[in-house]
């Protein structure tokens, strides 16, 4: 058994050390928003946090955790969805199929965390997760959106033309 | 209603349809309906009121981020007059449709044909709902129909003013007889409020909080996890395995043969499924492939570009002669490699089989085709079988294909009564696509005194999709599909320029590799080939590529317009900004016309930098244009992933690349601005989701001409040498 803190809960975890933290996450918490595109932490579809710093969990074995380490997923980002990046996602639509995107949204709120002004290298240099579907623009368009704290409470109004769109 | 969609189809058409996943191209979100079975009638098969006024809309295409599921709740919600923020959606089942006649028409989701294919009957199923609201409540009044209107899911007796909600109305409704499909009349979209509007996806909220469920997240009691390994060569066997050491790891259930070609691991959690299928031994039979290698396609598909044809796609006049008479003669010689979906969610399904009934979750783009599948595998009758759709993460044309399904069936066949989630790995994935197709082109050119082109000569060289995935859509040994783009005429892909002789013709050389739909399809090499061959002409003409074009498509104004605007809106013919240098690119494919205008830089060590995109359509209705736009950007990503990375090889028959590091795609810091103008005409109705795609790698190369005076004639560009020359 291996100790765990996941989204502010202790749990106790029954899985070989050599499990990636990924499949510890869907399989055995039942936690199934991070997903699994690569296992060799190519694309970034299971970004999570630990203790603040983005962290591919698809190559984080289980043997590598410590039970104080403060783990998070997009879970537990927030409740109801009230991130800030959670919500500039919705006002400007930014998903398609939407399954990179709670790694996208791991990386970016991260990265905010972290350099709360990014330049366009930061966010270039910061969010390499792979969209297939190629939602890149709406995603630095809403990174924009927070930085400039232009984020609504809610998302209701349809989008503007050109918003979201331009690089 | 449209009668060949909606009326009653028999077993036999069902399963022709569901077979055919491509007669035309092929290529989902939500509970399946039985789970989220509401207590309130619907209305008619695509509108459920409930009493507190919450709209249920049936969606049957699939949703796979390309929109749809908002576009066809907009039109049914528009026809039916309903409150937008009541709406919700939800998904038929294949059984579903089966059993009652496939009153909701087709399920597949390809060829950007979700919206265009069925507007005309989703629509009729709202306005028909909302002329049943009617009429409960002016019966319930006692007053003629044709007194009341509606608005907002409000219905108002004007005369009176007395009004009453969708909702109170809602069971009587359901009761009545639905009015004769004739009396229907949709509204003119000039009216639309719903329809046409950049409202915000339905499908948004789940997906910014890792709620949304795909397949590869279901969980059922006591279900089981697969993993699987098909032989790499295609066309090779399993020869022997030794399970039973497996059979002592913690979790490992059982080890089965799936087919000939695979076997597969069953275990409590896929990760210890998949770690103990790494560490079976597998005695392949690679079968008669095991030699190939990419040289031996190359050369195969090479070959190609001499000697017979096997069809002839469009001609007009005499282009050899025309070419063999001209002052002047251009000749190139242009290829397309293989390339892979690599949607984000791997290939996975759901299965659970018994002697008596098989149910299967899977994130598919054909549900009737799933159902199709998993039936076969089953060995059961369709109507002890059924499908539950979930929402794929990506489908670009691989979902339109069932391979996993009869796989998750055969697994299941051998643990009766135990649902298995089979879960390909990455590397599985991209060791077993269905491939965009490799082919290649040698075009020529005969250019009179004056500089007009007097003929051209299109061979085109390679693979049919067809022949893979349904050979029995093909005619007299023809792949017709592997003109789009090409065609003489029509409503589909039409080509856009006019010659006085012309001869398109196509070599079918079939390589073992297998081919599929790769989201848009065969126009991505053939507008590739002709749009950087149309900028070789004008270059050796000494003309100005916009103006070549303009003389050469003034018969085909659709085509000009949206070239045009991009032109215009990129301030074509102004001097750009100090080291950058432009490309256009237009195509007309999935019935719409787009058009391109790229704007990069090569720095001196060769370095591509693109800077600015500037893309117009014309769909003939938008439906979203904010989604629309959203489609375009995505289809930059898609198309500019192949022509800067993208590329699958074969060695020793087998696929080289195996995971993201050998098969890269384009990232954020890749991606260009990109402006779009959505310009719909009004007289058509043509896809959003694939046409873009095309036009994408030959407005870049044509920039990259311009900057370079190096003509790329070969993709990805990772592996050219784009130093100016």
């Amino acid at each position: 058994m291996a100790s765990l803190n996941v989204n502010g809960e202790d749990v106790e975890v029954d899985a070989e050390p050599s499990t990636p933290l990924l499949w510890v996450l869907r399989e055995q918490l039942n936690l199934t928003g991070t997903k699994y595109g690569c296992g060799i932490a190519q694309c970034g579809s299971c970004t999570v946090h630990i203790d603040g710093a983005p962290v591919r969990s698809c190559v984080r074995p289980l043997s590598a955790l410590k039970p104080e380490q403060q783990i998070v997923t997009i879970e537990g980002l927030s409740r109801n969805g009230t991130h800030a990046v959670q919500r500039a996602w919705r006002a400007l639509d930014v998903p398609q199929c939407g399954y990179c995107q709670s790694g996208m949204i791991m990386a970016v709120s991260a990265l905010l965390h972290y350099i709360p002004n990014p330049s366009d290298a930061d966010i270039d240099a910061a969010i390499n997760n792979i969209c297939r579907c190629g939602t890149y623009n709406r995603v630095r368009a809403a990174i924009r959106l927070v930085v400039q704290g232009r984020v609504p409470r809610s998302a209701a109004r349809p989008l503007e033309p050109g918003e979201g769109s331009a690089a | 209603m449209s009668a060949g969609l909606i009326s009653p189809l028999s077993r036999r058409g069902f399963l022709a349809s569901a077979g055919a996943a491509a007669g035309g191209l092929m290529v989902s979100f939500h509970l399946p309906l039985a789970q989220a079975a509401s207590p309130s009638p619907e209305i008619n098969a695509w509108v459920v009121v409930k009493p507190d006024d919450t709209v249920v809309i049936r969606i049957a295409r699939s949703e796979m981020g390309q929109g749809t599921l908002t576009g066809l709740a907009q039109l049914v919600a528009e026809e039916l007059d309903c409150n937008w923020a009541r709406v919700t959606t939800e998904y038929p089942t294949p059984g579903q449709n089966l059993a009652r006649q496939r009153v909701w028409g087709s399920f597949a989701t390809g060829g950007s044909r979700g919206i265009r294919e069925s507007q005309e009957y989703v629509r009729q199923g709202g306005a028909t709902a909302r002329m049943l609201l009617v009429q409960a409540a002016a019966q319930a009044w006692g007053v003629p129909a044709g007194e009341c209107v509606t608005s907002k899911g409000i219905i108002t007796h004007t005369p009176s003013g007395r009004k009453t909600l969708y909702g109170r109305v809602a069971a009587a409704a359901a009761q009545l007889t639905p009015p004769d499909p004739a009396s229907i009349v949709l509204k003119d979209p000039s009216s639309w409020t719903i329809a046409g509007k950049r409202l915000l996806r339905l499908d948004t909220f789940k997906k910014t909080t890792g709620a949304q469920r795909y397949g590869i997240d279901l969980t059922l009691g006591g279900m089981l996890n697969a993993a699987i390994k098909d032989c790499p060569v295609f066309g090779g066997t399993v020869k022997s395995f030794k399970a039973a050491p497996l059979l002592r790891r913690r979790g490992v259930k059982k080890v089965v043969q799936v087919g000939p070609s695979a076997v597969a691991v069953v275990a409590d959690t896929w990760w210890r499924a998949r770690s103990a299928l790494e560490a079976l031994a597998i005695e392949w039979d690679y079968g008669p492939n095991a030699g190939i290698a990419q040289a031996d396609i190359r050369q195969t598909v090479k070959a190609g570009l001499e000697g017979e044809a096997t069809a002839v796609g469009n001609s007009n006049g005499d282009a050899a002669a025309a070419i063999a008479g001209a002052a002047r003669k251009i000749e190139a010689v242009y290829s397309y490699p293989y390339q892979n979906h690599a949607t984000l969610e791997p290939m996975n399904a759901t299965a659970r089989w018994t002697p008596q009934r098989c149910e299967v979750w899977v994130p598919t783009q054909n549900g009737e085709a799933a159902l199709a599948a998993a039936a076969e595998a089953a060995g059961l009758p369709l109507e002890q079988c059924e499908v539950h759709k979930l929402d794929p993460g990506g489908g670009f044309g691989r979902r339109g294909l069932n391979d996993f399904v009869t796989q998750a069936v055969q697994i299941a066949k051998a643990l009766p009564g135990t649902p298995i989630k089979l879960i390909w790995s990455r590397e599985e994935d991209m060791q077993h696509g269905f491939y965009h197709p490799i082919t290649s082109a040698k075009l020529s050119a005969g250019l009179d005194a004056d500089g007009n082109v007097s003929g051209l000569h299109m061979r085109l060289s390679g693979q049919s999709i067809l022949a893979t995935v349904a050979p029995q859509a093909m005619r007299d040994g023809k792949d017709m599909l592997v003109f789009q783009g090409l065609n003489a005429s029509g409503p589909e892909a039409a080509i856009g320029y006019s010659f006085p002789n012309l001869l398109i013709e196509h070599a079918m050389r079939n390589p073992h590799v297998p081919a599929g739909f790769w989201r848009g399809v065969n126009l991505n090499q053939n507008t590739l080939y002709l749009e950087c061959f149309i900028d070789e002409i004008a270059h050796a003409a000494g003309q100005d590529p916009l103006a070549l074009r303009r003389k050469l498509m003034a018969g085909h104004p659709k085509h000009l317009a949206v070239l045009n605007a991009v032109a215009e809106r990129a301030g074509w013919g102004t001097p750009p900004p100090a080291g950058v240098y432009r490309g256009l690119a237009q195509a007309m494919g999935f019935g719409s016309y787009v058009a391109a205008c790229a704007e990069v830089s090569v720095s001196p060590a060769g370095k591509l930098k693109i800077h600015r995109i500037v893309a117009a359509t014309d769909p003939g209705h938008a439906v979203n244009p904010q989604q629309i736009e959203a489609q375009v950007e995505g289809s930059f990503v898609f198309g500019l992933s192949a022509a800067l990375f993208g590329e699958i090889t074969i060695k020793d028959g087998a696929v080289e690349q195996k995971n993201f590091d050998s098969y890269p795609v384009m990232r954020l810091a890749d991606m260009p601005a990109v402006e779009t103008i959505v310009m719909p005409s009004g007289d058509f109705w043509g896809g959003v989701g694939e046409p873009t795609i095309a036009v994408a790698a030959p407005a870049v190369l044509n920039a990259i001409f311009a900057a370079t005076g190096k003509r790329v004639r070969e993709l990805p560009l990772r592996t050219q040498d784009l130093r100016p020359a």
